[in-house]
């Protein structure tokens, strides 16, 4: 078995372009759960009005790749206005039961017959950024060390991908660190007491919904502009429950938390499949037990193993403050 | 993505004259006060007061079959510390529910300081300059001492989205926040737990901190439900003065209270609910007098109260 494979395997998958692309989305999440403590379960919906309003403007109209991002970046915002006024004045479930319905409605619109001639419908659309790989600015070649190597196409979506991630952070700690994010942490902690001292909630929620449901947006640019491709079936629940399980275990409600989670999400689970797959072409592991085709299935379980035995050790998250956990309701 | 600045006034204006402005009214309010509920003639339910700050009509509100709230007519004295007592169940909770807007009445009318109320947003209602505290303490757990009263202040630019993004436009008016909230720490005797998350304080102490909390606002107007609920007898003492101190500076006092002794102690007047109605009201030599308040709260073998002397 050859570990140096797995090994480089899993550092390209932890700083890949796919892993700056979860973080974008789980810095949005994060400010929708952990820190304004909105239950948004449709996180991928927000993803995929971003993608594919690149892939659509783009394909279908024959727009500029930047207009795609600007249709992408509003449709967003539309998109989060449609879930929160209805919504965020009721009980906290409510967006939580609306957000997961939208996330699956829209997969479906998107993936029908009637769609079809502008999403493409289950074919989806592809080769839509050729603009973005255009303004390259790196000369060909092959970048990297080791078994960690990017092509400059790689290379390119990579950095823009991590330099929005790192932009998106830095917004965050301004945000949270200040008056602003005062107001949007102890309406998670009790909205009563933030009304009662003359603080909109609403206005605030909605805020925090649209800012975050933005960064799942650029998420899902980032994620379709690096393969090129935008295919409605990758847009399913799981992709939130995933972004969930990351931001928990890297701690919600810290800055850097969903960062972290992302990295070793990703690190962890092409670690795992690159694993598997040795050791079922080595033999170590019957065909009749674990097939190659079900190598994703199974990685996604041990994915979600280990992430249970984080929390039980680290119920926090790797970067949460444990004193919170000490504290009692009364 | 800007924040309902419907407060504008209280940015632009800047707080030091917004302050110098309602210690002006603070001073004629005391001037009034002093004289005012002497004035008084009637001392019966809905009685007319010389400078009412709160006036409430009609307001109703059932919980299915149940009555919570029907109170006739209420005026509320402005600079003036009015009790408000009665038996349990009595709807007073829900009456300072009803008048904040964290809930809706069935029909009614109020006005605070001159402009109705009724229907308006609860977070409107406290920009007015009328703030609650609620009788079940809700804390906010994981943020400290220091920013549960920091949070409070009003009219803050930095709690708008584009402006918190540039610290150097808020850092100046956060130093000031932070200094007031410093001695209001003090005061409350909270300011060993400064940093401490909210949620480790002990009871009586996230009473208090709700109480540091609602006067961090500077409201015009505090309603208080049962704010000594749990706290030690030394500390309330020093309080109840601090309540006093505020009502001479101007500031109008509305409190839930079962302890007839603090009741007796600073009351100006005493307004007393049974069964969603307002029974009686007066000053509070008059009211633990009155044979209906007694019938209805405080019991044929109630003692006298010895508060005249605090
Ligand atoms: N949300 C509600 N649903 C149904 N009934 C309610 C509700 N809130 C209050 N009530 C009822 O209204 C009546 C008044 O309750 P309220 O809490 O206002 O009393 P209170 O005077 O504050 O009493 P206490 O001194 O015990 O705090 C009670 O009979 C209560 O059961
Ligand atoms: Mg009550």
């Amino acid at each position: 078995m050859d570990f140096s494979v797995i090994l480089g395997d899993a550092l390209r998958g932890a700083i890949s372009s796919d892993a700056a692309a979860y973080a974008l989305m789980a810095i949005g999440l994060n400010i929708h759960f952990g820190y304004t403590g909105l239950l948004n379960f449709g996180q991928v919906g927000f993803m995929l009005v971003g993608a594919y309003g690149v892939a659509i403007t783009v394909t279908t109209f024959g727009g500029s790749l930047w207009l795609g991002v600007v249709v992408g970046v509003a449709c967003a915002v539309v998109l989060a206005l449609a879930l929160g006024i209805p919504t965020l004045r009721l009980r906290a479930d409510y967006l939580a039961i609306t957000t997961i319905a939208a996330g699956e409605i829209l997969r479906y619109v998107y993936r029908s017959g009637y769609t079809e001639p502008l999403t493409g419908g289950v074919f989806g659309l592809q080769g839509f950024a050729d603009e973005f790989y255009a303004i390259n600015p790196l000369p060909p070649g092959r970048y990297g060390i080791g078994r960690v190597v990017f092509s400059e196409r790689g290379l390119w979506i990579l950095l823009v991908g991590w330099g929005l991630v790192v932009l998106a952070t830095l917004v965050v700690y301004l945000l949270m660190q200040s008056p602003w994010g005062r107001v949007i942490r102890s309406i998670r902690e009790n909205e009563d007491v933030a009304r009662s001292l003359g603080k909109n909630v609403f206005g605030y929620k909605m805020q925090s919904l649209v800012l975050g449901g933005v960064l799942g947006a650029l998420g899902g640019m980032v994620f379709v502009i690096s393969t090129q491709s935008a295919h409605p079936d990758g847009y399913n629940p799981v992709v939130t429950f995933n972004l969930y399980a990351l931001l928990v275990l890297g701690g919600a409600g810290t800055v850097f938390g969903p960062v972290l989670g992302s990295v070793i999400f990703w690190f962890l689970s092409v670690f795992l499949d690159s694993f598997l797959r040795q050791a079922i072409e080595l033999g170590f592991v019957p065909a009749t037990i674990l097939a190659p085709a079900e190598v994703g299935a199974v990685r996604f379980a041990l994915v979600g193993l280990g992430l249970m035995l984080l929390m039980a050790y680290r119920p926090a998250g790797i970067l949460g403050d444990r004193r919170e956990l000490a504290l009692d309701v009364r | 993505m800007s924040v309902e600045s419907e407060d504008a006034r209280r940015d632009t204006v800047g707080e030091a004259e917004v302050a110098q402005e309602r210690a002006v009214a603070a001073a004629a309010a005391a001037a009034t006060r002093t004289s005012s509920l002497m004035d008084v003639t009637t001392t019966g339910p809905g009685s007319a007061k010389p400078d009412p700050i709160l006036v409430a009509d009609e307001v109703r509100r059932s919980f299915g079959g149940l009555r919570a709230v029907d109170v006739g007519h209420l005026e509320v004295q402005r600079g003036a510390i009015t009790s408000l007592i009665g038996p349990n169940g009595a709807g007073k909770t829900t009456f300072f529910n009803l008048l904040t807007g964290f809930d809706h009445a069935n029909s009614g009318r109020w006005t605070f300081a001159g402009s109705p109320l009724a229907g308006m947003p609860a977070y409107r209602v406290a920009r007015r300059g009328l703030v609650r505290t609620f009788q079940l303490t809700k804390s906010l757990m994981r943020l400290t001492v220091m920013e549960n009263l920091k949070l409070a202040a009003a009219g803050q630019l930095g709690e708008r989205f584009f402006v918190s993004l540039v610290p150097p436009l808020w850092r100046a008016q956060e130093a000031k926040i932070e200094e007031r909230a410093e001695e209001l720490l003090e005061r409350f005797r909270l300011d060993r737990m400064r940093d401490d998350f909210a949620g480790t304080l002990s009871g009586g102490q996230r009473k208090l901190l709700e109480m540091a909390r609602a006067l961090m606002v500077r409201p015009a107007m505090v309603m208080l439900d049962e704010p000594m609920a749990g706290v030690n007898p030394a500390l309330t003492e020093s309080l109840l003065g601090h309540i006093v101190d505020l009502r001479d500076r101007g500031m109008t006092v509305l409190f839930v209270e079962h302890d007839m002794d603090v009741v007796m102690g600073i009351s100006d007047w005493v307004v007393c609910m049974a069964q969603g109605r307002i029974i009686a009201e007066g000053p509070p030599a008059e009211i633990c007098q009155d044979p209906a308040v007694i019938d209805a709260y405080l019991g044929a073998h109630h003692d006298e109260p010895g508060g005249e002397s605090r």
